[in-house]
């Protein structure tokens, strides 16, 4: 990030009540300049919810959120500046044609919008469509219309809620490289979703929420090598290097399958582990980390009673303030 | 997060790609919007279907050979055509129009609610006050569009079916036929006064309900109401502070002298009824939750 710039987002104890329910619950955000940032849940977790807030669409009951350093509830549309994106699926003018819809938008987007309309249909693929009446679109023509209304504004940061969802798989793997494709531009995204292989695809870090709270925050990579920290050997022999495998420190659960040798271990004692194989003449034909899924970690996180298990390394990121 | 960038300052505030637009093309665009919507049509066709029904009816009135009228201008139909337009405005004015101003004012904003649209447009670069303010202008233009769509289907027929002949005033007094045209336009511009009230409260209710439907019926239920209040007898006192009352301001306009009471009247009871509506309506718009669509 570069030296002054304030992050893309950051969120402070947000809370939003609607009466009697808590929807969002004192989350906290961060979400820095090039991540692509998964803010991942079940459906009713409080992520539309916390992406409106976001885009100074609800007012939080609690807290605040800084899009650059800038608060959408003081500055307003200022606040947006350099930020687009779409909460549930994006909605248009259905009596109005694509072009004519984006015409619109990039009339209040005002500068240079409506000269790059061409171009961003072009990137979502919607120029042989664009004079048609979008009420006459499917759901990934709207969805596609709504990057395009969002990249009109050149942004530096893309907010996007279940850009996916309803896709078929051809259009969620287009929208993939879609998001692929701009966060390769140097566009930070904040992708809220409740599909772990999207998030898994395309996502650096994350926050999981559930019922309103942030479970985890931070690198996807750490929690996946720590929750699971399980190995597959194949060796030379198979046999000793069980035994070995039960005699080593810091190796824990080896166990024999129909495809090799499995085991958990921290990464330090892996290492131990190889050299003791080598001294014993053993060979090790393939030694590889088996990651946990997102999947696992999301449900061990998600379902419970949603606290993060300190034996397997899960902390959450410490929130600078 | 390194103290780097924690300690970092915000951004400036500023256009992404130059310079923010400004209240006028928000307008604009409502107006675009309204102009490509099927109700709208309906509305304006209202608005001049009524005149038109009348020039008709009058016609073949004329040609049976009945005569007689409620009002020295309906004495006056077959005199000049420019009588028509006083006629119709009188008996457009206290139902009909309203009617149409309530279809888009209570509208404009439930509609894009209900829709969804709304959190497309606010998370543009205009402020929440010029969604608003485009959104006001725009129903006030569409009422004052309506109320002008009648007048001229009014003179057109009328001065296509009797003339465009001299007019005499509820004074008594005889006008030329271009000062009668004058004072038809000056008429229903006045009868805006009122109107604006009536467009205010189906913004107002428009905004808080989120509800097309009730907002609609809401505006045209409050003029109902306030002519039911007019009618119960004791409360003659409150009468010249209904608005109902006022949608008859311009007859001021028709008497020589100009009669300004009546006129000036209806501004400040309009006002005490436009206002409230439209900054009760401005303040919910501005710290609403957008959480439809």
């Amino acid at each position: 990030m570069p030296l002054g710039e304030a992050p893309p987002v950051r969120a402070r104890e947000l809370v939003k009540r609607y009466k009697e329910v808590l929807a969002v619950d004192h989350i906290d955000l961060n979400v820095r300049a090039g991540d692509v940032y998964g803010f991942l849940g079940p459906n009713g977790a409080g992520k539309t919810t916390t992406l409106r807030m976001c885009l100074g669409l609800i007012v939080p009951s609690e807290g605040k959120v800084e899009l650059f350093g800038r608060d959408p509830m003081r500055a307003g549309a200022g606040a947006l500046e350099g930020v687009a994106g779409f909460v549930e699926a994006p909605r248009f003018y259905p009596y109005l044609t694509a072009r004519k819809n984006l015409e619109l938008l990039a009339a209040l987007d005002g500068g240079d919008a409506r000269g790059r309309i061409a171009e961003v249909l072009d990137t979502v693929e919607l120029t042989p469509r664009a004079g048609h009446r979008v009420g006459g679109y499917s759901h990934g023509m709207r969805q596609r219309l709504g990057i395009a209304a969002a990249l009109l504004r050149r942004p530096r940061l893309l907010l996007l809620d279940e850009p996916a969802t309803g896709l078929d798989p051809a259009g969620m793997r287009d929208m993939r490289a879609l998001i692929r494709r701009l966060a390769e531009e140097g566009i930070t995204v904040l992708l809220s979703s409740h599909q772990l292989p999207e998030v898994q695809e395309l996502c650096d870090r994350v926050a999981i929420v559930d019922r309103g709270r942030v479970v985890y925050e931070g690198a996807l990579a750490d929690p996946r090598r720590q929750s699971g920290a399980g190995y597959r050997l194949r060796s030379t022999d198979d046999a000793r290097a069980l035994a070995i495998l039960a005699a080593q420190p810091g190796v824990e659960h080896a166990l024999a399958g129909e495809h090799g040798l499995s085991f958990q271990a921290q990464e330090r004692d892996v290492g131990a582990l190889t050299l003791a194989l080598a001294r014993e003449g053993i060979g090790i034909l393939a030694l590889t980390p088996e990651l946990a899924t997102l999947e696992d970690l999301f449900f061990r996180l998600t379902e419970g009673d949603g606290a993060i298990p300190a034996e397997q390394g899960l902390q959450r990121e410490k929130v600078a303030s | 997060m390194s103290a780097v960038e924690t300690a970092s300052a915000p951004l400036p505030a500023r256009a992404t790609h130059g310079r923010r637009p400004s209240t006028l093309t928000a307008l604009r665009w409502e107006l675009r919007k309204l102009v490509s919507q099927k109700r709208t049509y309906l509305g304006l066709g209202l608005a001049a279907l009524f005149p038109l029904i009348f020039v008709v009816f009058e016609n073949l009135h004329q040609r049976h050979g009945h005569g007689g009228g409620l009002s020295i201008f309906s004495g006056q139909i077959t005199a000049s055509g420019l009588a028509t337009p006083v006629l119709t405005l009188e008996f457009l004015s206290a139902f009909m129009l309203p009617l149409i101003a309530s279809l888009v004012a209570g509208d404009i904003v439930a509609a894009e609610d209900g829709n969804g649209t709304l959190k497309t447009i606010l998370t543009r670069s205009v402020d929440r006050s010029q969604v608003f303010a485009a959104k006001a202008l725009a129903a006030t233009l569409y009422a004052a569009l309506a109320v002008y769509v009648s007048a001229a289907v009014a003179t057109i027929g009328g001065v296509a079916s009797w003339g465009f002949h001299p007019v005499i005033t509820l004074s008594g007094t005889t006008v030329s036929a271009p000062e009668a045209l004058l004072l038809v336009f000056a008429s229903n511009a006045m009868y805006l006064i009122p109107m604006l009230g009536v467009v205010a409260f189906g913004l107002a209710l428009s905004t808080a309900t989120r509800n097309s439907a009730a907002s609609v019926v809401g505006a045209v239920g409050f003029v109902i109401l306030l002519y039911i209040v007019a009618a119960i007898p004791g409360l003659e006192g409150i009468q010249p502070y209904l608005l109902t009352e006022q949608f008859a301001n311009w007859h001021g306009l028709l008497r020589t002298p100009t009669d300004w009471a009546p006129i000036l009247h209806s501004l400040w009871v309009c006002a005490l009824y436009a206002a409230p509506a439209l900054i009760a309506g401005y303040l919910v718009f501005l710290r609403r939750d957008v959480a439809g669509g």
